[in-house]
């Protein structure tokens, strides 16, 4: 069905269009002189200024490995997450943990895992799908580099961005 | 002619065109950004050098380096001739403008032609042809379509610009831009007549035609430098980037300092004709006549006080331009002329009206 705009009827000083314009300063100005004279802030100034204190708890930064309590790596190389990651940006290659090492039980553990961080988009799906709690995104948000292959984030890297978690996981703790 | 005004007149140019327009570019670049930022709440450009304002050389420096792209279908010639003849008319009519009384016995001005304001409109209206061959030369859609508003876009403007001049030459009875300057030093500025002659019934009854031809003479100059409300030439949504599609580089640049130039020449002309030049208000620091000489500082001031106007008319110039949303196209044709063309008739017999009976 056609609708029929009604088109307003415009007072002769209206079609003047002098006042619009005025009014229309009016907004304009008023914003300009909030800003100038720092009334009004909105903008953060980045690198001098940042929101680290102020990001969320879910906010979903670089991704990264965890050790726990007992200093050992939690991951144990399922690959479930090289599996579900989207882009692909997780590389993992398993080994065995040999049968005199303390954490035997276990028996796997990544001998390496790289993440590519140009391709990862920060998905958090890593983290969801680990049954080890092994992978968490982190508050890191400013991963730059050089180069492609500084853009990979290498097992060691990956600890030292997650650091030690403690609890949740107990399965492999020597008291059970 | 004698080396003494060759060399004045060398020393003018440079100093006044690339000395301090030049630059006047530059920094009106970086003040549409600052300005346009701040209405929009935001911060805009201000890392290079103090508050930013070292951003036109680090523009600069890049366009210089970066790749000057001629595509395979254009008409070369016209293409490379095309942003010149954008920049060069803007400059050329800043010859005719006095920027100052006198420095030194010397008239602050290029050359003291006896027709200033028709040489400008003469020679501002040459940058229509740079648009056009742009449009034409680059041989591709958006371009084309922009030359072909740009150009009947100025062909309209053009006229109404033209005639809301003519009351003001009936009033001043002068063509000579730094005479009407030194008759506004007298006897109060066109839109200001507080002082000398035109504190009088006279005076304040010629303000009406001479506000008219103000309002009609700013809306021809936004059209004229395809600034918004009238950027349909080259507006985005619609046509890409309009007539400078194609162009890249220092080339591209030309244009957009083109269109920053004529700006300045127009506000400089504007200030000239309506709000009294170099001229301070209430007659101070008038000099005698229009040949006599000042002392230096005078001369200085009067300088200062010329670019303090100028700049003013910029700022409002930017303001404008953040504030009004884009005419649609039939809109601009209608105003310019079922409206400013004739009011700008009407204006003029309505000087001549009033000037008759007050006579
Ligand atoms: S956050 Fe998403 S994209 Fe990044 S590594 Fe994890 S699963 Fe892959
Ligand atoms: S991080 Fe988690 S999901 Fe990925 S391989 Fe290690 S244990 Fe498996």
């Amino acid at each position: 069905m056609a609708i029929v705009v009604k088109r307003p009827k415009l007072k002769w000083w209206e079609q003047l269009y002098i006042p619009g314009i005025i009014s229309g300063m009016r907004v304009t100005l008023g914003h300009f002189f909030k800003i100038v004279s720092g009334r009004k802030k909105v903008t953060m100034q980045y690198p001098e200024e940042k929101w680290d204190e102020s990001l969320p708890e879910h906010y979903r930064g670089a991704p990264a490995l965890v050790k726990d309590e007992q200093d050992r790596e939690r991951c144990v190389a399922c690959q479930l997450c090289e599996f579900i990651c989207p882009p692909r940006a997780i590389t993992i290659k398993p080994e065995e943990i040999p049968s005199d090492d303390k954490w035997a039980k276990v028996e796997k553990r990544p001998k390496a895992f790289d993440i590519d961080m140009i391709r990862c988009i920060y998905c958090g799906l890593c983290e969801e799908v680990c049954p080890e709690q092994a992978i968490y995104l982190r508050k890191d948000y400013a991963i730059t580099g050089t180069s492609r292959a500084e853009m990979v984030h290498d097992k060691k890297k990956l600890y030292e961005i997650g650091g030690v978690r403690v609890g949740l996981v107990n399965k492999w703790n020597e008291l059970k | 002619m004698d080396w003494h005004i060759i060399i004045a007149a060398s020393v003018k140019i440079v100093v006044f065109v690339f000395l301090v327009t030049l630059p006047l570019v530059a920094m009106s670049v970086w003040a549409e950004r600052r300005v346009s930022a701040a209405i929009q709440d935001r911060v805009g450009p201000n890392r290079v050098g103090p508050a930013g304002l070292l951003q036109a050389v680090a523009d600069g420096i890049k366009f210089l380096l970066k790749e000057d792209f001629t595509p395979d279908h254009v008409r070369k010639g016209y293409f490379w001739l095309a942003p010149a003849l954008v920049m060069v008319p803007a400059l050329m009519t800043s010859a005719v403008l006095p920027f100052g009384s006198s420095l030194f016995g010397e008239k602050m001005v290029i050359a003291d032609l006896d027709v200033g304001p028709l040489f400008v409109f003469a020679v501002a209206s040459l940058s229509v042809y740079g648009i056009v061959l742009a449009g034409w030369a680059s041989n591709s859609k958006y371009p084309f379509l922009g030359g072909v508003r740009s150009t009947s876009q100025m062909i309209s403007y053009e006229i109404s610009l033209g005639l809301s001049v003519v009351p003001l030459i009936m009033i001043y009875g002068e063509l000579n831009l730094s005479s009407i300057v030194q008759y506004q030093a007298e006897n109060g500025w066109a839109l200001l007549p507080l002082w000398g002659e035109g504190l009088s019934v006279k005076g304040f009854l010629l303000t009406i035609p001479v506000l008219i031809s103000f309002i009609v003479f700013m809306t021809s100059m936004f059209a004229e430098t395809n600034r918004l409300p009238f950027d349909l030439p080259e507006c985005e949504t619609e046509l890409v980037a309009g007539y400078h599609t194609e162009y890249s580089s220092m080339k591209f640049a030309l244009f957009f300092l083109g269109e920053y130039a004529a700006m300045i020449i127009g506000s400089g002309l504007a200030v000239t004709l309506f709000l009294g030049g170099w001229s301070l208000p209430f007659g101070w620091l008038t000099p005698e006549s229009a040949d006599a000489a000042v002392p230096w500082w005078h001369g200085l001031i009067h300088i200062g006080t010329f670019f303090a106007k100028v700049i003013a008319l910029i700022l409002f110039f930017i303001v404008i331009r953040w504030t009004l949303p884009r005419f649609r196209y039939d809109q601009l044709m209608r105003l310019g002329w079922v409206f400013f063309f004739e009011i700008a008739l009407f204006n003029v017999v309505l000087t001549a009206l009033l000037m008759w009976w007050l006579a």
